[in-house]
């Protein structure tokens, strides 16, 4: 029987990371994260804080579904969800959305002001 | 409100899944005021939304059916355990709560004579699952309540809250507290009742179906507050988890239904159908229930007999890609876009966890023995006994949040809000003092790893004595010594190792028991599968109870419950 499309070959992407906490007032950090086929952008933020970075924010509730909608960002310059865009080889630029009050890093502020304080 | 923001309610219902939603909005038609706070987001965090297909309810719209062949099925899987009043609840009280939702425009797959459409899932004896399509039923019914509660002018949301604690005076619940994840800053709620609808601790497994929030909090909240848990040893491995090849956008819970709906084989390493060893038939129509096929497939593995990622191929290649794009609609672009063509290769599934059975123990009001405090959902235990039948967690969720915040609005009613008590401040300081502490080398991050790689391996589906006792030594270490020195950083602004250290310091408590359980239930049943204790045992037809004396969890085994 065929076996499944199987590429264990370990690549290595660069994510090179806004963070901060106002607009204009930020600086990019560039994380070396190793990934195979078929990971995706958030894979790749979970590593980062695994092994380098604990303290970077990023924000995501159901990981891999793509139901809840939490871990939007600008991914090279286009709003994605960071767990269904794939990590490839090379530079990859993540930024948080543009039109959203920036919290720290890669969250912006996406609540409805009726369920915050 | 720079370092607490204090806020009064009747009524606390946290957790913003099905069971919390609908809790919130039957405390709101029970007149209370009530205040409805998430973690993550109201109505989008939470395993609810990921729940792809069926949710069971004995409506006889596909065959003739009713509440009682539907508790009679889920009492069966539940391997004598069960507690009988809260299954018969859920059973009766489903086929309303589906009735509701599609009054309020849950769309449910309808039949072509215009009949709400029922499938049989795995351990029914009748088509009995209602859904609204193949993979976002949970999103549907999430949306409807959402939409529910955002009208409701007697419920206010807050999203990104994270309870740590419930207040407790003379052994009531008073209050509550837990803290913005947005600044860090506490928040202290008075209050006159709490609904812990905080879902399970499936996270606390590397190989897990949960969303990043289901940590064990509710239980350990729960224990701390003076609550009993029972038979908390059954957690439900899903069997046909996706492994390989790599698959992002999709729940790894995937495959059951579209298994259950076109008949995928699932073969061995070598190609070989396994099912028929393990006393199930071969070949089409299953029904085999999730603790015999997670059974089945780690034999399999053990055996040698495993796939190159250590798990069993699932295949479809059998059938024809027209089939396939019937059967599959959206989700085969999902597949495509993942690089992964059905109709030439199989994939690899493994189990994974999925779902705890066993929780806080209730009163049919989901009342723990803690004056003012329920529980609703996942987090309540007694109603699936040693195995939940697929698509009976929904039905569990709402019909336990509905009864929940009825039961709470009714207690508050008669019950006065306490003035500003001292019994919160030791809550509130902890936030505080947690931020910028510790050592350097531990984070929050890497003990969870380092938990949720223990639990997997040594308390999974399959346990012996020795594993179990080793996780138990570590866990009792990282919850006394490692936790408290762990370092948080002073980030103030959603700083997610506050969020981790929070949740690990109640998970604990929830692996603990889950650790310490496993370890006196010394038989096989259900989820609970001892390789040192391989068969069931009739003195062990009793259900264990949890609770915290001091700092010790104190086990007992009592006769069954009804």
């Amino acid at each position: 029987m065929t076996t499944a499309n199987q590429q264990k070959t370990v690549q290595s992407a660069r994510l090179k990371v806004w963070r901060g906490t106002a607009r204009g007032n930020g600086r990019y950090e560039e994380f070396d994260v190793p990934f195979e086929e078929g990971d995706s952008v958030l894979d790749g933020l979970v590593r980062i804080r695994q092994q380098y970075e604990p303290d970077l924010a990023i924000r995501f509730s159901c990981f891999n579904a793509n139901v809840c909608k939490e871990c939007t960002i600008l991914i090279d310059g286009n709003a994605e969800y960071a767990c269904i865009a794939k990590l490839r080889a090379g530079m990859i630029q993540l930024d948080p959305l543009p039109n959203r009050r920036i919290l720290r890093d890669l969250v912006t502020d996406t609540l409805s002001p009726k369920e915050r304080f | 409100m720079d370092d607490l923001i204090e806020l009064e309610t009747d009524v606390l219902v946290a957790g913003g899944g099905a069971a919390g939603l609908f809790a919130a909005l039957a405390a709101a038609r029970g007149g209370a005021q009530v205040l409805l706070i998430d973690k993550n987001v109201v109505g989008r965090g939470g395993a609810s939304i990921m729940a792809q297909m069926t949710c069971a309810a004995a409506l006889g719209e596909a065959e003739p059916d009713s509440p009682q062949l539907h508790l009679e099925d889920t009492l069966a899987a539940g391997r004598g355990l069960c507690n009988e009043n809260l299954s018969a609840l859920l059973c009766e009280g489903s086929p309303r709560r589906i009735r509701e939702l599609e009054a309020w425009k849950v769309n449910w797959a309808r039949q072509n004579n215009g009949k709400i459409n029922q499938v049989k899932a795995p351990g029914h004896s009748r088509k009995r699952c209602v859904y609204v399509d193949f993979l976002s039923t949970g999103a549907a019914i999430c949306a409807a309540l959402r939409n529910k509660v955002s009208r409701n002018p007697a419920i206010r949301r807050l999203s990104n809250v994270s309870l740590t604690d419930a207040v407790v005076r003379d052994g009531e619940v008073i209050g509550a507290v837990g803290f913005d994840v947005a600044t860090s800053i506490p928040v202290s709620i008075r209050t006159r009742a709490v609904v812990l609808a905080l879902g399970g601790m499936t996270k606390m497994f590397r190989r897990t179906t949960s969303p990043n929030n289901l940590a064990g909090e509710g239980l350990g909240i729960a224990l701390r507050a003076g609550a009993r848990l029972i038979d908390i040893e059954f957690l439900q491995f899903y069997p046909n988890g996706h492994l390989a090849p790599r698959v992002v956008g999709l729940d790894p819970t995937t495959w059951e239904p579209t298994r259950v709906k076109l008949g995928g084989r699932l073969l061995n390493g070598i190609g070989e159908e396994f099912l028929h060893n393990y006393g199930e038939g071969s070949g089409e129509g299953y029904s085999t229930t999730r603790d015999t096929l997670t059974y089945a497939i780690y034999k399999e593995v053990e055996l040698g007999r495993g796939s190159p990622h250590g798990g069993v191929y699932l295949s479809f290649q059998h059938l024809d890609e027209r089939a396939l794009v019937a059967a599959l609609g959206p989700a085969i672009n999902i597949f495509k876009r993942n690089n992964i063509d059905l109709t030439r290769q199989p994939v690899e599934v493994f189990p994974i966890a999925h779902y705890q059975m066993g929780g806080v123990e209730v009163n049919e009001h989901m009342e723990s023995c803690v004056p003012g405090l329920y529980a609703a959902g996942e987090l309540v235990g007694g109603a699936n006994g040693a195995n939940r039948l697929s698509g009976n967690a929904l039905p569990e969720a709402m019909v336990f949040g509905e009864r929940a915040g009825e039961a709470a609005s009714r207690f508050a009613s008669g019950k006065t809000r306490s003035p500003s008590d001292k019994a919160a401040a030791p809550h509130v300081d902890l936030i505080r003092e947690r931020r910028a502490r510790g050592k350097e080398s531990h984070s929050p991050v890497h003990l969870m790893c380092e938990l949720k790689e223990l639990m997997w391996s040594k308390v999974g589906p399959f346990r012996t004595a020795p594993a179990l006792r080793e996780a138990l030594d570590r866990i009792r270490i990282l919850r006394e010594s490692e936790l408290p020195e762990a370092r948080v950083s002073s980030e103030r602004i959603h700083n997610a190792s506050l969020v981790e250290w929070f949740e690990m310091r109640n998970g604990l408590y929830a692996a603990e028991a889950l650790a310490l359980s496993a370890l006196y239930r010394r038989e096989s049943r259900g989820a609970h599968q001892r390789d040192d204790f391989p068969a069931s045992r009739p003195e062990y037809d009793q259900n264990q109870h949890l609770r915290l004396d001091g700092k010790r969890l104190v086990s007992s085994f009592e006769e069954l419950h009804a």
